[in-house]
């Protein structure tokens, strides 16, 4: 009789770190497609208007830029986050905040501005972010509050207060009644790059955001000391590396980099405050995070990944008529296989035959 | 006349080592049979696999003839098998009896306890049943243990380096008692690494060495030296001879206290190193040597002037800063406190490097010759690419030691540099701190191997209890006096002096 177990590996296996991620994905359209067939969707059809359809135009390219955009800001920035041990999952709400502060400097801007008007917007954006992380820093360091829970409860101020301040002070009084603000005017506006698409210079700043943050972790002291507090405290205490230091800056380098992402939507696709700017990137950007393997290059990849799935959503909405929750289905699967399929980078199967004894 | 107990062929591989390598080995009923070899030798996987916590890969094991599977510590003991753990399993807050009476099938305490002060009686293990273990000594805890193991009334009980944490008396002690169980039959397997006992104890003796059976001999015909090849596969180097008079103060400790847990407490620790010399600190693991180095390194801050570096208070500046004034330290733990498990040589050989205090980029390329020169200076078998965590034991060791030497420190600080590390990496790292003593480096050596500091110091103190006692030259304090001052008692101990000395 054959049997078999998992046996631990000498040294954790560094194909499979890459190959865990692309594994869960292949995994995920598998059972999306037994999903689409459980829903009386042909899975043929189903995956390609999921996965296909969008990257048939040159202007689905361009709509998947701009939803990974803040996948990518967030992503990366909780990357930082996760390497230093410092949970934050409440990119969320430091993305809302960033919108709320970023929303509040467009909304100053009048006919007269200058067309640089929307770098201020930008700047406060990160600001806001990364004032809103420094509440879950300061209680921590100062407290010892648990991080998880602090940033995590954060969200739920943060979407309370967008709400509050779209219904009351800054509504736009010509609206309707609808909870929004008024539109940007042009100059507090992120400039597109193709005329006739969404796509704006965000997409660049994020990708630059990327490139910054891999230099920071792999060429700087301080990403460094990030690393070592993360891996091995004693070692870092051994080391003479301060942790509060660390989880400042991991908290205000994630905070900004999600405060930019909601100034980017805000001054940017969306071009006004609403209750609603975000469709849980900040979320999203938690498991864009892990599958790219809290690496920058690996977070631009998984970004674009999970706007496709965004996209693909919609897509299934409008054109199949299935329910958009869809995304999160498929958002869930993909943590859910990567999770599995990550036992294999410390475990393997060993077959064995069974003692007889 | 059938073995009590018999192994033949067992295997068993772990990731990456062969832990058993086909180990055959036979005890005759009655027999006290002593299992030597080095830290990581096998020894103790060995017994595991005896006692039904690790499955063997291959191999059979016979009791009194009969092929046996054992596949729990329940079957063990029901063929007849009882072990004493190098780690105690006992509860603090409960009485010696019920900590006894846990491990047993539910039976009248009266009964139980009637029991225990028999056994207790018969082989002179003194214990008082009502007694918290929270009071009792570690001599009296593994008195514990053993009892708790004769309970069942066992035919082979095996011992894992039930020395490690004893003082020399309390190690007599424990032999006359296992003289006694052998008497009556009993077959004892004692694990050790310390060669005088083996020959005192055994009447046979099985060296293992990197998984193997290399040896079986009759100890008391053979010498220290000649067991230590055997276990260590080669003569170890002989320490180069040292004559160099020390200097100045380099490391002043003044009535440093601190109350920490148990294990981290520390009672008004006075004490003095000189540049160009070795102190060695003496003591069973847990009475305070681990807060005494924290500390002193820097990990733990106390008040500024208790620790001074060259006159300097230093008791509330970190490690780096600390560092930045000369002083070095090897901690005891290497994967996780002095290494980052994870990482490569080149990053790990940064991590104590002073110039992160100054510059904000990191320079790679001085990271990876950094790591040469220590992977080359102190013959690490590894590239400067690899993962720390895949070196070996001694390799590791010598990464570490190396990385703080290459630094020429002017205070070292060593916690066990040498446990577990091969015989060849041992001597290689004994003889660098030897030569630098003679540059005028002051050194404190901690290390439970009492041979160790007679070797490498030129003074030796004990801590117990969080005290140190005061410091004797290691020509002037036999073993058996090194222990008595190992369980607390030495010359100023007495109370009135001590008292008189603190009111001065």
């Amino acid at each position: 009789m054959t049997s078999w177990h998992l046996a631990p590996r000498a040294s954790p296996s560094r194909a499979w770190i890459w190959l865990s991620p692309v594994t869960a994905l292949v995994l995920t359209l598998i059972a999306g497609a037994i999903l689409f067939s459980v829903m009386g969707t042909s899975p043929l059809q189903g995956l390609s208007v999921f996965i296909v359809a969008p990257l048939t135009s040159f202007r689905g390219w361009s709509e998947l830029a701009l939803k990974a955009t803040p996948l990518i800001l967030c992503g990366v920035g909780l990357a930082v986050c996760f390497r230093a041990n410092v949970w934050n999952i409440g990119a969320e709400g430091q993305l809302i905040a960033g919108a709320i502060v970023g929303g509040g400097i467009a909304l100053s801007a009048d006919a007269d501005s200058p067309r640089a008007w929307f770098v201020w917007v930008l700047l406060a954006s990160m600001a806001g972010g990364a004032l809103w992380a420094s509440i879950t820093a300061w209680l921590r360091d100062r407290f010892n509050a648990n991080e998880i829970l602090v940033s995590l409860m954060l969200v739920y101020v943060a979407q309370q207060l967008i709400s509050w301040v779209v219904q009351g002070p800054w509504r736009d009084p010509n609206g309707y009644g609808f909870p929004q603000s008024e539109l940007f005017v042009a100059a507090a506006r992120v400039p597109v790059i193709v005329d006739g698409l969404r796509l704006n210079a965000g997409s660049i700043v994020a990708l630059l955001a990327a490139v910054t943050v891999w230099w920071m972790l792999a060429r700087t002291v301080i990403g460094f000391q990030l690393k070592v507090v993360g891996l091995a405290p004693m070692a870092a205490r051994y080391a003479g590396f301060s942790s509060r230091r660390s989880l400042w800056i991991a908290l205000l380098v994630s905070g900004g980099l999600a405060g930019l992402a909601g100034g980017l939507e805000v001054a940017g696709p969306i071009g006004q405050l609403t209750s609603t700017v975000s469709p849980g990137y900040g979320f999203a950007a938690i498991i864009v995070a892990f599958v790219g393997r809290l690496h920058p290059v690996g977070v631009v990849l998984a970004s674009l990944v999970m706007a496709l799935f965004y996209i693909g959503g919609e897509l299934a909405q409008s054109r199949l008529g299935l329910p958009s929750a869809l995304t999160g289905v498929y958002q869930g699967l993909l943590l859910f296989f990567l999770l599995a399929c990550d036992t294999f980078v410390r475990y393997r199967v060993q077959f064995h035959q069974a003692a007889t004894v | 006349m059938t073995p009590r107990l018999a192994l033949c062929d067992i295997t068993k591989r772990y990731a990456s080592t062969l832990a058993n390598d086909s180990v055959s080995l036979a005890v005759m009923p009655g027999e006290i049979l002593a299992l030597l070899g080095e830290n990581g030798a096998g020894k103790s996987t060995l017994m595991t696999v005896v006692f039904g916590i690790t499955r063997p890969d291959s191999g059979t094991i016979a009791v009194d003839g009969v092929t046996v599977d054992i596949d729990s510590p329940r079957r063990a003991r029901s063929l007849g098998i009882a072990m004493v753990f190098q780690q105690f399993a006992l509860f603090d807050s409960l009485s010696v009896l019920q900590n006894i009476a846990l491990g047993l099938p539910a039976a009248p305490l009266a009964a139980i306890e009637s029991r225990v002060l028999e056994l207790a009686a018969r082989y002179g293990l003194e214990i008082v049943p009502q007694r918290r273990v929270h009071d009792l000594s570690i001599g009296e805890r593994q008195r514990i243990e053993v009892l708790r193991a004769l309970m069942s009334s066992p035919r082979v009980l095996i011992l894992d380096e039930p020395t490690s944490v004893l003082t020399p008396q309390a190690t007599e002690r424990l032999f006359e008692t296992l003289r006694e169980l052998s008497a009556d039959g009993v077959s004892v397997i004692f694990i050790s690494h310390k060669l005088h006992e083996v020959r005192r104890l055994a009447t046979r003796c099985v060296v293992m060495r990197a998984g193997k059976v290399v040896g079986e001999v009759d100890p008391r015909s053979e010498s220290d030296a000649s067991l230590a090849r055997m276990m260590l596969g080669a003569e170890p180097l002989p320490i180069a001879a040292h004559e160099s008079p020390a200097g100045g103060v380099a490391l002043a400790v003044d009535g440093l206290s601190f109350v920490g847990s148990d294990q981290w407490n520390l009672d008004r620790v006075s004490f003095e190193v000189r540049a160009g010399e070795i102190v060695g600190i003496a003591g069973i693991s847990g009475n305070g040597q681990q807060a005494l180095m924290a500390a002193l390194a820097g990990e733990l801050l106390v008040e500024a002037d208790a620790v001074r570096l060259f006159g300097q208070a230093v008791g509330r500046l970190n490690t780096a800063q600390r560092r930045a004034l000369g002083l070095r330290y090897v901690p005891e733990q290497r994967l996780g406190h002095a290494v980052v498990a994870g990482m490569t040589l080149s990053d790990n050989a940064l991590l104590t490097d002073l110039s992160l205090q100054s510059s904000h980029v990191l320079n790679v390329d001085k990271a990876s010759e950094r790591a040469a020169q220590i992977v080359q200076r102190f013959g690490v078998r590894a590239a400067t690419s690899a993962k720390i965590e895949t070196l070996s034991g001694g390799n590791l060791q010598k990464f570490i030691a190396g990385r703080e030497m290459l630094a020429v420190p002017r205070v070292l600080l060593l916690d066990q540099p040498t446990w577990g590390v091969d015989a060849g990496s041992t001597s290689a790292i004994r003889n660098e701190l030897i030569a630098l003593r003679a540059a005028g480096c002051a050194i404190v050596v901690v290390s439970e191997e009492l041979d160790e500091l007679y070797q490498l110091a030129d003074r030796v103190v004990v801590m117990a209890g969080g005290r140190l006692s005061p410091s004797r030259a290691p020509q002037q304090i036999d073993t058996a006096e090194l222990g008595r001052w190992m369980a607390g008692f030495w010359p100023a101990d007495d109370p009135r002096r001590a008292s008189a000395e603190h009111a001065a």
